[in-house]
């Protein structure tokens, strides 16, 4: 199956782009994990980041999301700084709100779910439309269970996310994020927690997302058939540099560099 | 051992009237140390550092030094301050065993704090929740789960420690036992009740924190 007809496989390259890292550099410590990255995403594009663990995949999603500090370089979002800025020269960060004004338009949904057991399924949707958006309760409920009802789960607004299978949390997890209406959704891992049976639903969730939706989508997953089929382009990770990018048929059938062979052997 | 029933009987209202002082001051140092700990919790995590550090010593400072030093230091310091005499010996009683007791409240607020997952946090960040929404609606919520039980045997502790009061005059359940085995010699009466009185008291506490603990558990 090729990338779905409804974006273009190759979004214009005047348009400002969704996502754009200038001379990020990343270290833990003494450890740098990526180092002198430049790469954007452009509106509506979906890439796919593989590449062996220790790569720093995760760390760029992280960075995206600002769960991570960025040590070094910027990131755009729409053309605007999302945590740093260059100010006469020098490099300054923004105040926390701007940058949570920022993180609104973008969404995450994590390996291992992070639902808020401390409240009902339908709770954790509409937390955050409520209390960041602005929206009444009753709006974002109404807009909430449809949101179920897309993921297959409107019998399960009332009840506690323990309560549910892992593949049913991470499709509440995945109507949470797209509550907030983002225009890019980060998705770290989604089927690596899940039972195998179960996988399959979360993919035709996101596989119906993509093909209905125009939000940009930057994905970590070792699902590569799923990579294949949703995304515009496959960016090859290795030691923090991208070694290779493009499309999925280019890069799964006709990889350049020996690394990207035998890291696509060892997970195909 | 001897047991009169008369003496018994005698004893149990004035016991009662006392209890009421244990009660009250148990009550309300209990309210005192529950707030205060959260405050302390917090504060040690968001304050800028010298300020943390002069709370840090002072939560060690109450730690370290005995209850009843504590409650006699500030009763016979504050009755020196002119205007300040009128202070009942009994409010005095349950602010210090309040404060006492919130240093070590606070240590089970910031464990249950630590407890929560990190992925709960970030989810939060993901979700752009602002700081105060986020600790109120989702970090607090999970960090009680795991404070609460020790919360109640907390206050389970303050309650047997009210006896202390005697140090600053208030005559609280054993000081009315005291009392009364004083002036009638029937100390194993007033004492025994004393001690079912207390018995009757906490060990139905003690259950009660136990089934909160297991309702708490069950989200």
């Amino acid at each position: 199956m090729p990338p779905t007809e409804n974006t273009p496989a190759n979004p214009s390259a005047s348009a400002t782009p969704a996502i754009e890292f200038t001379d990020v550099e990343k270290s833990f410590g003494p450890t740098t994990v990526l180092k002198d990255l430049n790469f954007s995403v452009a509106p509506g594009e979906r890439v796919t980041l593989i590449g062996p663990s220790g790569s720093g995949k995760t760390t760029i999603l992280r960075l995206v999301m600002t769960l991570e500090e960025l040590t070094g370089g910027y990131i755009f979002v729409d053309g605007k700084p999302l945590t740093f800025e260059e100010r006469d020269g020098k490099r300054v960060e923004l105040p926390k709100k701007r940058t949570r004004e920022m993180t609104t338009r973008i969404g995450m949904v994590f390996q291992q779910f992070n639902l808020f057991p401390n409240m009902t399924v339908l709770e954790n949707i509409i937390e955050a439309p409520v209390h960041v958006l602005g929206k009444s309760k009753s709006e974002a409920s109404k807009e909430a269970k449809e949101l179920l009802e897309r993921v297959g789960l409107a019998e399960k607004a009332d009840e506690h996310p323990t309560r549910l299978s892992g593949g049913q949390q991470q499709r509440v997890a995945i109507a949470r994020a797209l509550a907030m209406s983002p225009e890019i959704l980060l998705l770290d891992e989604v089927t690596s927690a899940l039972d195998p049976e179960l996988v399959g639903d979360v993919l035709g969730v996101l596989r119906d997302i993509a093909e209905t939706t125009d939000i940009t989508m930057l994905l970590v997953t070792h699902e590569m058939q799923f990579a294949r089929d949703v995304s515009h382009r496959v960016m090859m990770f290795d030691g923090g540099q991208v070694l290779e990018q493009g499309p999925p048929d280019q890069i799964f059938n006709n990889p350049q560099h020996d690394r990207t062979r035998s890291f696509l052997s060892s997970v195909l | 051992m001897n047991w009169n029933w008369e003496f018994a009987a005698e004893a149990l209202p004035i016991l009662l009237h006392g209890f009421v002082n244990t009660l009250i001051a148990t009550v309300i140092g209990t309210v005192i140390a529950a707030i205060l700990g959260l405050i302390l919790a917090v504060a040690i995590r968001g304050l800028p550092r010298w300020i943390n550090w002069l709370v840090r010593l002072l939560v060690a400072f109450i730690r370290n030094t005995p209850l009843v030093v504590q409650l006699m230091f500030v009763y016979f310091a504050f009755s020196g301050i002119p205007g300040l005499v009128d202070v009942p010996a009994l409010v005095i009683g349950f602010i210090v065993i309040g404060v006492h007791y919130s240093t070590y409240m606070s240590e089970s607020y910031r464990a249950g704090i630590d407890s929560v997952p990190p992925g709960q946090h970030e989810a939060a960040t993901a979700l752009s929740l602002p700081p105060v929404r986020k600790f109120t609606a989702i970090i607090l919520p999970q960090a009680l789960r795991a404070t609460i039980p020790s919360l109640g045997n907390y206050a389970v502790a303050m309650f047997k420690d009210t006896p202390f009061l005697f140090a600053i005059s208030v005559v609280e359940l054993v000081t009315a036992a005291k009392q009364f085995g004083g002036s009638t010699f029937a100390y194993t009466e007033a004492f025994t009740l004393a001690g079912i009185i207390f018995l009757a008291a906490s060990y139905p506490t003690s259950l009660l924190i136990q089934r909160l603990d297991k309702r708490l558990a069950t989200y």
